[in-house]
């Protein structure tokens, strides 16, 4: 099976508390069959934009992932929440083809990849950030915002250089969607600004903003709100929640702040030390005993708080 | 969040082209009337060349992020390409010259551009360095390049575009002024187009630019090329208009060099910048020797001029590297606005 015996060594290394309640052998006879009872009414509803398929990744003899399962309705707002090293980023990477899984796959819309192009990923219809800034920073916020449609020129540079052919419509037209998105983030004060000169939060946004641009039908968000003060938080939910509204987009997000997430995310994966431990609507997972016990730590046997 | 507002004063928007066309309209009017042989001859021609090779190197190495140690061959690359074509082809208008001159570089520049697909930063300037080592190499050991010349050295052809020959100081220096402009307008129209973003996109953060769909792959070889294609041009020129000799000597590892600092110094990601650094790598061993003479009389010879040349160079790239890493460009930008802003204010 797809968890070698090294992952456990890890794991009793750097959480003897996981290890102790035998999370990893459990887990697979508990949770199966409850992904499964989830799993089988969203098929009915709709087909997944993105199902994941069996998912290892390992480092060395770092496990990421393990045999990770995951489905993305259309349209949903999909958490993947997770304490630090829980692997969500490298879940994200893998999706965008950034990194090349072990095992498994990934069903995009139909068609199925070992590892996703990463060079047609903006073809495909997928547009991500970055949870350490990606922008581009010698650039100003607008040129950031428009780079996002740089898959679709056509155009030549001798073209571009000349100003013929079709360059002139590309480029008004580039600017003219970048300037809309601009106004829908609420960024257009700055939008002549050089992005690296911008405060953290404002960065966040444009690189939404850069990643909206282009439209996407499957927007992955790496951490959009690490870092931000809880009014930022709030602001930049609504406008995840806005963008999904507006362009009818499936967002898949990965977020720290569990409060923020419960409000905002339609269903819930929770991973730890690579693993999936809980999967579903924000009640269930919020009550979900496996899901505490990653967040907060095993309960002591003082689990009626008798005494404190 | 609150918005935060452009502070630039409003009177620094003039319309853009108004500074170049000013300085265009000096150049060709005034320079060639008040100018003596001295000034064409040993400032303005070598400061052409050497800029126009700046911007070359600037839209590879600035913008692109690519940086590369092999400037002078494309340079020589451009030179030998123009005088064998002027030389082995009937007919041929020197402009036609010019411009296959800068496909052959440019064929050269995406060659060994390749590595650059793999390889980044130190790695990548230390293989472009096989470009210096490998033209240089070549053009010396098949003397069919040199036209089977003895010495290796070649006098260029005469600059004539259709009759009309540019024989004299003032006639090479607008012959230069005119490539150097025409391109220069290119490179800042290619800079400010969308391949243009893809480079700085490409230069700031690589896996970005993929996932967002920009070819990386061709673009870094398009930056390669477009940029070796410049740098032949301007190796051109430095040849035909300001040596008026074809020598693989005179595109050695030292001009690679010299045009790295030059785009370094006058600011990289500028097209300006180059020209400031050229201004700045041409005029500054000239003043320096006239400043020293004057001060140290007989003392201050060739041998100490060209110590002192280099020691002071060296010590103005590191200044410029710590106090200023945007270059002169960004000083002077700083300085213009300050000016302006007072001015305003009173």
């Amino acid at each position: 099976m797809p968890l070698p015996s090294y992952a456990l060594m890890e794991a009793s290394v750097y959480a003897p508390e996981v290890f102790a309640r035998g999370l990893p052998a459990t887990l697979r006879a508990e949770a199966q069959p409850e992904d499964r009872t989830t799993a089988v009414p969203a098929a009915d509803a709709a087909a997944p934009l993105l199902s994941l398929q069996g998912i290892g990744l390992s480092f060395g003899g770092v496990v990421a992932l393990a045999d990770i399962d995951l489905s993305v309705r259309p349209g949903e707002i999909r958490a993947i929440i997770g304490p630090n090293g829980a692997g969500k980023s490298s879940l994200i990477n893998v999706i965008s083809g950034v990194y090349r899984p072990d095992r498994g796959h990934v069903r995009l819309d139909g068609a199925s990849y070992a590892q996703v192009p990463t060079q047609r990923l903006a073809h495909l219809g997928v547009a991500r950030t970055f949870q350490n800034l990606a922008l581009f920073k010698g650039l100003s916020v607008l040129d950031n915002v428009a780079s996002g449609l740089a898959y679709r020129v056509r155009s030549n540079f001798a073209g571009q250089v000349l100003g013929i052919g079709r360059s002139r419509g590309e480029q008004r037209d580039f600017l003219s969607r970048a300037d809309q998105i601009l106004e829908f983030l609420d960024l257009t004060a700055i939008r002549d600004r050089l992005v690296g000169t911008l405060p953290y939060g404002l960065q966040k946004r444009v690189e939404l903003a850069r990643a909206l641009v282009a439209e996407p039908r499957l927007l992955l968000l790496d951490e959009p709100m690490a870092g931000m003060t809880a009014s930022e938080k709030s602001e930049m939910a609504d406008f995840v929640r806005a963008a999904r509204d507006r362009f009818a987009t499936t967002v898949v997000l990965i977020e720290h702040d569990v409060g923020v997430v419960m409000g905002l995310s339609d269903r819930i994966a929770v991973l730890d030390y690579g693993r999936k431990i809980a999967d579903g609507a924000p009640d269930e997972v919020r009550n979900d005993q496996r899901v505490i016990d990653a967040y907060l730590g095993v309960a002591s046997d003082n689990e009626d708080g008798a005494g404190i | 969040m609150a918005a935060i507002t452009n502070d630039v004063p409003s009177s620094l928007v003039l319309p853009k082209w108004i500074a170049p066309v000013l300085l265009l309209a000096f150049a060709y009017g005034v320079v060639p009337l008040i100018g003596s042989s001295y000034l064409f001859e040993a400032i303005l021609l070598p400061f052409l060349a050497l800029g126009l090779a700046g911007v070359g190197l600037n839209i590879l190495t600035g913008y692109a992020g690519q940086v590369s140690l092999g400037s002078a061959a494309f340079m020589a690359a451009g030179a030998f390409a123009a005088y064998n074509f002027n030389l082995r082809v009937e007919g041929l208008p020197l402009v036609g010259s010019i411009v296959l001159a800068g496909f052959v570089a440019a064929a050269i520049g995406i060659v060994f551009g390749l590595p650059s697909l793999r390889l980044r930063g130190f790695y990548l300037a230390v293989s472009t360095l096989a470009a210096q080592f490998f033209v240089q190499w070549a053009l010396t050991k098949f003397s069919w390049f040199s036209n089977n010349s003895a010495s290796g050295v070649i006098d260029a052809p005469r600059l004539s575009i259709s009759g009309f020959a540019f024989d004299s100081a003032v006639g090479r220096y607008l012959f230069a002024l005119t490539v150097v402009s025409i391109f220069t307008f290119l490179a800042y129209r290619l800079v400010s187009s969308q391949t243009g973003r893809n480079f700085i996109a490409i230069r700031d953060n690589e896996t970005a630019a993929r996932i967002i769909g920009i070819p990386v792959l061709r673009t870094k070889l398009l930056a390669f090329a477009i940029s070796s294609f410049i740098i032949g041009v301007a190796g051109v020129i430095w040849a035909f208009a300001y040596l008026r000799t074809v020598e693989p000597d005179g595109f050695d590892l030292d001009r690679s060099f010299q045009i790295l600092f030059i785009i370094i110094i006058g600011g990289l990601a500028s097209i300006r910048g180059a020209f400031f650094g050229a201004a700045l790598i041409v005029v500054f061993p000239l003043a320096l020797s006239r400043l020293g003479g004057f001060l140290l009389g007989d003392v201050f010879d060739s041998g100490v001029l060209d110590m002192s040349q280099r020691i002071v160079l060296g010590a103005l790239i590191i200044l410029f590297l710590i106090l200023e890493p945007d270059g002169l460009v960004a000083l002077w930008d700083r300085v213009r606005r300050r000016l302006l802003f007072s001015w305003q204010s009173t």
